[in-house]
């Protein structure tokens, strides 16, 4: 499952191919979209969610509260079924679906004018850490190169050869999990990449309930 | 099992992260993980450190809690979990982890409400509550009066505050006097060695024609700030003491004032004090004193269930399992303003169903 952009997406994998997927694009309702998204996927596989042995979760980068939606849900299934829960970095899952040959790039979008992205060798092998910046600042660094996303589509004229798929499946963040799992890979930990520190702002008036 | 049910209950809604079991009314476990430390030097909560801060530690304290209780997750009769009010970010961890909890057992799932579950905490320490009960809810969040008939399904707000939280009162407050944060403890320790007579601070929305049980601390708080200025700019000592006590009791004395009034106003002869304020001594004294005075029983909770937490949660939830209330869907939403009205979040489904097979009966 992934929920660091705005697309909630829930596949069920087998070690060899993708059983079922379901997804929506939507940004403000992770929360209330997740579940009942695992729930249709199972039932259309006809699988019990206690036959999973493994859970693979997106850990971002992502900007929206959204993105702890799908960890906190990875990280209780995986206390509760007794499995191991593996992180995804998200945009590992668009370069896998992106079918691009050749050097390129993802970059999906940061919000506030930013993209997270990172630079890709072929579809399975990402060339550094992932890193948030403005599209104007790193145009120069990818240009001629084709850059896959959201965050691309966004800003053409940053990224004039910008490509979709425009948001991740998890069908395709499955697929890179059971590969790297397959080949007795690493896979990193299901903690968050927020790769921004924290408004430390106190709002004014956090938490006033005023019964009506 | 019906009326003695066994009930997991989260809440994330500030910055605990808490975990709670119960069977009926009695406590089995509470598990909170807190991030106050690390919003102390921003002077109050900060959301996003809050939502972090809970993403780390929940799976862990559900764990904790389950030990704690010695049950098997398997036992449970229900998931509950703060749907609201509090701040968005962090509700919605708690409430996507008791979702992914309840699916993945196969249990039912309660979305609660904080203000009702402040209330409902009590029946872990003193019994099932009467109906109706009374309840003055006071913290950082929130100072409200409530009349609770039936805590599972009717609560009606009598007054709020229309400005500050008490609690707020408090931090900024002891912030003025650089005290640190959170200012409740240090004000209720530093009073205690003051006179509360010192100074006559004013006591907000107690004239004739104000609101009888809304609540002001926005003008008792510039006020103090303004004495405490004055006194540093003639460079005079600032008697901290007398300060806090003068503050303290303007605050207490106007919450038991209105509280107590509520009481009789609606012929309710018992008073709940919940929320995080509940364990400033002197409210407790002076509520108990009023209330005496006036043929009240008054019920508060240890401080440590006053203070926001996951025993709460499963406290109401468990009343909701024992009265059969709706339980919520898989869609469940954190909301971040949800009315004290909306005890619970029942399932969209289970209401959608009533109007279609009476629609069904009207047209065919
Ligand atoms: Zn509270």
């Amino acid at each position: 499952m992934d929920t660091a952009t705005p697309a909630v997406t829930v596949a069920l994998h087998d070690g060899d191919r993708v059983v079922a997927e379901t997804g929506q694009v939507d940004a403000r309702r992770h929360g209330e979209l997740l579940l009942p998204a695992v729930d249709r996927v199972l039932a259309e596989a006809g699988v019990k969610l206690d036959a999973v042995t493994d859970v693979v979760v997106g850990v971002g980068p992502g900007p929206y509260t959204g993105l702890r939606v799908g960890l906190v849900t990875a990280a209780t299934f995986g206390s509760v079924l007794a499995v191991p829960v593996h992180g995804v970095c998200t945009l590992d899952g668009l370069a896998h679906a992106a079918g691009v040959e050749g050097p390129f790039a993802v970059a999906t979008d940061a919000r506030r004018k930013e993209v997270y992205w990172a630079r890709y060798e072929d579809g399975r092998t990402r060339t550094g850490e992932p890193a948030v910046d403005r599209p104007a600042d790193i145009a120069e660094r990818l240009a001629g190169l084709p850059v896959v996303g959201a965050g691309a589509l966004l800003y053409r004229e940053a990224f004039p050869d910008a490509r979709g798929p425009e948001h991740v499946s998890a069908g395709a963040l499955a697929s890179v999990a059971a590969e790297r799992l397959a080949a007795g890979r690493e896979l990193l930990p299901p903690q968050p990449l927020y790769l921004r520190r924290p408004d430390a702002q106190v709002p004014k008036n956090y938490k006033v309930v005023t019964p009506q | 099992m019906a009326d003695e049910p066994l009930v997991l209950g989260i809440e994330t809604s500030c910055d605990e992260t808490g975990v709670g079991i119960v069977r009926g009314t009695t406590l089995l476990a509470d598990a909170v993980a807190s991030s106050v430390d690390t919003h102390a030097r921003f002077g109050g909560v900060v959301p996003e450190i809050a939502s972090r801060a809970h993403l780390e530690a929940m799976v862990p304290t559900i764990e904790r809690a389950l030990k704690e209780a010695g049950i098997s997750a398997r036992d449970l009769d229900g998931i509950a979990v703060t749907a609201g009010p509090g701040l968005a970010g962090a509700l919605l961890v708690g409430v996507s982890a008791a979702k992914a909890y309840a699916y993945a057992l196969d249990k039912p799932l309660y979305g609660v409400n904080h203000l009702a579950s402040h209330i409902c905490v009590d029946q872990l320490e003193h019994g099932p509550l009467p109906e109706p009960t009374m309840a003055l809810l006071v913290s950082g969040g929130h100072s409200s009066l409530l009349l609770a008939p039936d805590i599972t399904a009717d609560v009606r707000p009598l007054g709020a505050t229309i400005d500050d939280a008490a609690g707020e009162a408090f931090d900024k407050i002891a912030r003025v006097l650089d005290l640190g944060f959170p200012g409740g403890p240090v004000i209720d320790r530093l009073a205690r060695e003051g006179d509360p007579a010192a100074i006559a601070f004013p006591r907000g929305l107690t004239g004739p024609r104000d609101a009888p049980y809304d609540f002001s601390f926005s003008g008792l708080k510039t006020s103090v700030a303004r004495w405490i200025e004055a006194k540093r700019a003639a460079g005079e000592d600032v008697p901290v003491r007398d300060v806090a006590a003068s503050f303290q009791e303007a605050v207490v004395d106007v919450l038991t004032r209105k509280a107590v009034r509520a009481c009789k106003d609606e012929g309710v002869d018992h008073l709940m004090i919940g929320g995080g304020v509940a364990a400033n001594s002197r409210l407790r004294a002076l509520a108990e004193e009023r209330c005496e005075r006036a043929g009240i029983r008054l019920r508060v909770p240890r401080p440590g269930l006053c203070t926001d937490n996951g025993a709460m949660v499963a406290a109401l939830g468990a009343e909701m399992v024992a009265r059969n209330r709706p339980a919520s869907d898989l869609e469940l939403s954190a909301d971040s303003s949800l009315p004290v009205t909306e005890t619970h979040v029942p399932g969209a489904h289970s209401h959608d169903h009533v109007h279609e097979v009476s629609k069904e009966n009207l047209y065919s």
